[in-house]
């Protein structure tokens, strides 16, 4: 067995070590959970010298090791379990040198638990351009520590680190200040108590606020010859800890770091002077939504032709190169209409992605969060609901992980309950089909109708968010203080392997995440819409052929009114049936029924599902779009997509609650089955009078 | 002359005179907000709140509400 070095990614959010870690593993990495938890736990390796690899885990941005959240109590509980197979053989510390002073409170925070710590200077590019010197050796013999300036964007540096990784068992575990003189009796009364126990990893066990360590803290309130302190007074404690380690900070920063303020071209100034401008700032932040929508809408339209009719020959081809039979029926009849389903939005979900990445990337979401806060406050969100809300248009999940960085319990559950109101890439689906089929072409201000309806639906799902909102905050009885803060970090311009790892990572875990679903579904379905019970299924040949004997119909047209009597009294088209008298007001047929039903898995399934259930027994070489158009309506004649039904359809999409895992998460950070249960029952009741209304009146 | 950080106009800077820590929380005080550093308003959003501070190098917006459990000694602009 090859020797490993486990290796902890430690750091401030915004301090590049995102882009470290992707410096040191490349594509040799992973995205995973946490055991139990929803925190993303992000591990990759790194290849060293003489055959030594490194395992090295990205840890959660964190700005001490005083948890206050889920994300940031992973890295206290890694630190201090020395049992844990992850638990590092040396800790590296990112910090961004512009913001040394404050990145560095984290870091003496790690070396008083007497782990060997690797300091990372990183965005050295930038000390010339900010008049930034630092005396290394001196900050080195000072924090009693090895030092790697590095600038991710340049390359520089990476090698030292790696280096310095490999040496591991060089690096001093020695603490840089005795912070914890700040009481002399308390410390000394504690460490007596526990004479074998690390003395700072008692005072983060007693300090915590989060559920780490309870049973831990019960341990040391029971000894008895052991004084405990009230809720306040440890309190004040902390923050005489962190002022004596601010001292120590400022200290050596006098010493070790010059900054030269004539040689520092301040852009953040210049920008931020109109990027949070009160008026320029909003209307900047609405034009760079309208092209967002814009640019999912055009650029996407090209690869998605392209992978539209792939599928569809591919479907034909398979279907006379292979021998026919069931398998061939369900190759080229269930699975592979079901799979262009969802391959086919690959390129808008990727856009959606890419836009949110660089907007994070960039620094620009701190600011939208600044310019929204008091607006949201209104409606009794955060200005930090806006990063759910956006990141909401990707996907419901990531978006409800994103609030836990809300301070306030009552603004965060009301952030949790509205985000499936915004329109996640599952919708996207959905709506880019019907608006295809019922919005007609044509151009308002260099804008097209059909992306003018996607942008009208986005705005309703936002609308709608932030409406529920405002009632939910007069409607729920919960106290809880309030408390925002917010970095604004400087503004980087976004680093293309950062940008282009994350969107091919989220893309691929949507597309592989959806595509396990609609397989299995696209199956069952497949089986479903090819068998089914009784006389009318299994001598439909005959059945037609006698109810049309008088009528001199081709063979084509006698084939497909076999085919289309097959399908009505298949399994699927009886369950169909069945429910079709309680969506008939909406405007859908049992097909759009099934297809409805399906949608409960997952969203994105509506598309694979229509696609499935007309593929069986018609023309291959047509595109699902096609097939949708020709469908005629049972019951009012004419094309079964018009205006009406398909506005009704659109509404019921918007604001149904139709995704399992949506519901799962809300469960997991919710804590309680009761908030998923009423967002399903009172939003697809919503959604199915709002859709009920629209298709009366349009009709 | 002591006031809180709230009454800070754009632009005006000040030193930290006081926190009262029963109000701000700790994450606060970690990210530089400690009696003696230097603050400055750099942005407001509209209606005064957000605010935009730098305080000790550090960026961060904090509500008005939180703003006036700050003390703060102002420092004249020449």
């Amino acid at each position: 067995m090859s020797k490993q070095i486990n290796v902890a990614l430690i750091g401030n959010p915004n301090t590049g070590k995102t882009s470290v870690f992707n410096a040191l593993t490349g594509l040799n990495q992973k995205v995973g959970n946490y055991p139990g938890i929803t925190v993303e736990k992000k591990q990759g390796v790194c290849k060293l010298p003489r055959g030594v690899k490194a395992h090295i885990i990205d840890l959660p941005g964190t700005y001490s090791l005083n948890a206050s959240s889920l994300d940031e109590n992973v890295v206290i509980e890694l630190l201090l379990n020395k049992n844990d197979k992850d638990f590092p053989d040396i800790a590296v510390v990112v910090t961004d040198v512009e913001n040394l002073k404050r990145n560095l409170l984290l870091f003496t925070q790690i070396k008083d638990l007497e782990i060997p710590t690797v300091l990372v200077i990183n965005m050295a590019d930038r000390m010339s351009r900010k008049g930034i010197s630092l005396d290394l050796d001196y900050l080195e013999e000072q924090l009693h520590t090895k030092i790697a300036l590095v600038s991710t964007r340049k390359g520089d540096g990476i090698d030292r680190l790696k280096e310095l990784i490999t040496h591991h068992k060089d690096i001093s575990v020695k603490p840089c200040i005795n912070a914890l003189q700040i009481d002399k009796e308390y410390f000394s009364s504690l460490s007596k108590a526990f004479p074998n126990q690390l003395l700072y990893k008692l005072w983060l066990v007693i300090t915590q606020d989060v559920n780490f360590g309870k049973t831990d803290r019960k341990e040391i309130e029971a000894v008895a010859n052991f004084k405990t302190k009230s809720k306040s007074d440890l309190k004040r404690l902390q923050q005489k800890e962190t002022i004596k380690r601010y001292q120590f900070i400022n200290n050596i920063l006098k010493k070790g770091q010059t900054i030269d303020l004539s040689q520092a071209k301040d852009l953040r100034i210049k920008l931020d002077r109109i990027l949070t401008h009160k008026v320029w700032g909003y209307l900047i932040f609405a034009v760079i939504l309208l092209t967002i929508f814009q640019a999912i809408y055009d650029w996407a339209e090209v690869p998605m032709d392209f992978i539209d009719g792939v599928f569809a020959s591919l479907s034909e081809i398979s279907k006379r190169a292979l021998p026919s039979g069931a398998f061939t029926d369900l190759l080229a009849e269930g699975i592979i209409p079901g799979l262009g389903g969802i391959v086919i939005f690959i390129p808008q979900i990727a856009f959606l992605f890419l836009f949110i990445a660089v907007l994070e990337e960039s620094g620009y979401m701190s600011r939208v969060v600044f310019l929204m806060d008091r607006i949201m406050r209104r409606f009794g969100l955060s200005g930090k609901s806006v990063v759910p809300l956006i990141s909401g248009t990707a996907c419901a999940i990531p978006a409800i992980m994103a609030t836990r960085n809300i301070e306030s319990w009552k603004e965060r559950l009301i952030t949790i309950l509205v985000t499936p109101f915004t329109t996640c890439s599952a919708r996207l689906p959905v709506y880019l089909i019907i608006i295809s089929l019922v919005i007609p072409e044509g151009r308002f201000l260099g804008l097209s109708y059909q992306a003018l309806t996607l942008m009208l639906l986005y705005l309703i799902g936002f609308g709608t968010a932030v409406l529920s909102a405002f009632i939910l905050n007069k409607i729920l009885k919960i106290r809880s203080k309030t408390f925002f803060v917010v970095e604004m970090p400087n503004y980087k311009l976004p680093m293309f392997k950062n940008v282009a790892l994350t969107v091919v990572e989220k893309t691929k875990s949507f597309i592989f995440g959806a595509g396990k679903i609609i397989l299995a579904i696209s199956i069952v379905l497949w089986f479903l819409a090819s068998y089914g019970p009784g006389e009318e299924f299994n001598n439909a040949d005959e059945i037609i052929k006698t109810e049309y004997a008088s009528q001199n119909l081709s063979e084509d047209d006698l084939q497909n009114k076999i085919a289309s009597h097959k399908l009505e009294h298949s399994f699927i088209g009886i369950t169909g049936r069945t429910i079709e008298p309680v969506i008939r007001p909406l405007g859908y047929d049992w097909k759009i029924g099934i297809a409805i039903v399906s949608s409960f898995a997952a969203r994105e399934v509506f598309v694979g599902t229509l696609a499935t259930i007309y593929s069986v027994g018609s023309d291959d070489e047509d595109t699902i779009k096609n097939r949708m158009a020709a469908e005629i309506n049972p019951v009012l004649g004419g094309p079964l997509f018009t205006f009406a039904s398909g506005i009704s359809l659109l509404l019921f999409y918007a604001f149904a609650m139709q995704c399992m895992s949506t519901l799962a998460i809300v469960k997991r950070e919710t804590n309680s089955w009761k908030w998923p249960t009423l967002q399903l029952i009172i939003m697809t009741a919503f959604a199915y009078a709002v859709a009920l209304i629209a298709f009366q009146f349009l009709k | 002359m002591q006031v809180t950080l709230a009454h800070l106009k754009r632009g005006e800077k000040g030193i930290i005179t006081d926190v009262s820590s029963n109000e701000i929380p700790l994450k606060l005080l970690e990210m530089g907000c400690l009696p003696g550093n230097a603050v400055e308003l750099v942005q407001v959003a509209p209606f005064a709140d957000p605010m935009y501070l730098n305080i000790n190098g550090s960026h961060l917006a904090i509500r008005k509400e939180t703003a006036i459990h700050i003390l703060i000694e102002k420092i004249a602009n020449e």
